[in-house]
């Protein structure tokens, strides 16, 4: 009888724990959706990502939830935030123009549709061919986060290098994008630049080199008139 | 104990769709960017609960992977919306349209 009751116990807190996460998961999409102002935008993300942390943790991932907190709410919304402050976004009211409005209810359709697409295939359970991968099992001996390491530092080892690589190549990027051209007048703005040297006479010219202007400092200078003349 | 595999894949089905509706119905290209993380966690919850479901800890490496590639997406996407930003500021998705043919 009280091994019964600690069974039922433990099935109502297995359920509790997955309704308060996917609470706070879809609570946190909608807001998302929903929200008129970016800022609230980016917090309604942080409530959908703790909730994924709280399924992962539910799930036995432990390590990779501490990773989901770290990184996303820790550096890719912060990195949002400070993004959206930087340009000055949430005082802005974004109205859609009338025609592309319109829209949205098709856009809500095909939404739809794709989720009842997932679920439809979800029940659909000949994707699990029974071949295992080339990582060991998950209920093995040993904790979470040492079979985790275990196997990206033995059988995955070349990604796990080749990630190495593209986060080098992203922070190039980024600097590169973000950079400001040191030169007189680029940094005061794309009308005077209009205004001075009205030289792209063909837009389509114009506007084709304008996409790889940042990287040619001189060619951006020739070319920028066709960014404003859309 | 915890509550059986499909539940969770339901629940990422969900997540999944409502990052793709977001992405389809808002304007403001940061929105959109945070709809496609949505997204993203939705393929990683599904990656975690197939790997609980066929005991397999390839799943988890995946979603390791899927963490860093996203966040090298975002440092690159952020950096672009910077740069389209600082050309025409107050931009929407439906601005930027300089490839339209």
């Amino acid at each position: 009888m009280n091994l019964l009751a600690a069974t039922q116990l433990a099935v109502d807190s297995a359920w509790a724990v997955y309704a308060v996460g996917a609470l706070l998961v879809v609570a946190g999409a909608a807001g998302v959706v929903l929200q008129r102002n970016p800022v609230h935008c980016a917090l309604a993300l942080v409530t959908a990502i703790f909730g994924i942390a709280l399924l992962f943790v539910d799930q036995g991932a432990d390590f990779l939830a501490a990773v989901q907190i770290i990184v996303y709410a820790g550096a890719i919304v912060i990195l949002f935030l400070f993004v959206i402050m930087l340009l000055g976004v949430d005082r802005k009211e974004v109205r859609p123009p009338a025609k592309l409005r319109s829209l949205a209810p098709a856009g809500i359709v095909v939404g739809v549709v794709a989720v009842v697409e997932l679920l439809v295939l979800s029940q659909v359970h000949y994707w699990a061919t029974g071949y295992k991968g080339a990582a060991e099992a998950l209920n093995g001996p040993g904790e979470n986060v040492q079979k985790l390491g275990q196997s990206i530092f033995a059988s995955y080892l070349l990604p796990f290098e080749m990630t190495s690589v593209l986060l080098v190549i992203a922070v190039v990027a980024a600097v590169i994008l973000v950079r400001r051209n040191a030169q007189p007048g680029a940094s005061a703005g794309h009308k005077t630049a209009a205004s001075a040297r009205p030289v792209a006479k063909a837009p389509g010219a114009g506007q084709a080199t304008t996409a790889e202007a940042p990287d040619q400092p001189a060619a951006q200078q020739a070319h920028e008139p066709g960014a404003p003349g859309r | 104990m915890t509550v059986p595999g499909p539940w969770y894949l339901v629940l990422a089905a969900c997540l999944f769709g409502i990052g793709a509706t977001g992405l389809l119905v808002r304007r403001n290209i940061l929105v959109m960017y945070m709809c496609i993380e949505l997204m993203l966690n939705a393929v990683n919850l599904t990656f975690v609960t197939f790997s609980r479901m066929l005991n397999d800890l390839g799943g988890q490496d995946a979603v390791f992977f899927v963490l860093v590639v996203a966040a090298a997406e975002v440092v690159v996407g952020l950096g672009i919306i910077v740069a389209i930003y600082r050309r025409r500021s107050g931009a929407t998705a439906d601005d930027i349209s300089s490839l339209k043919g």
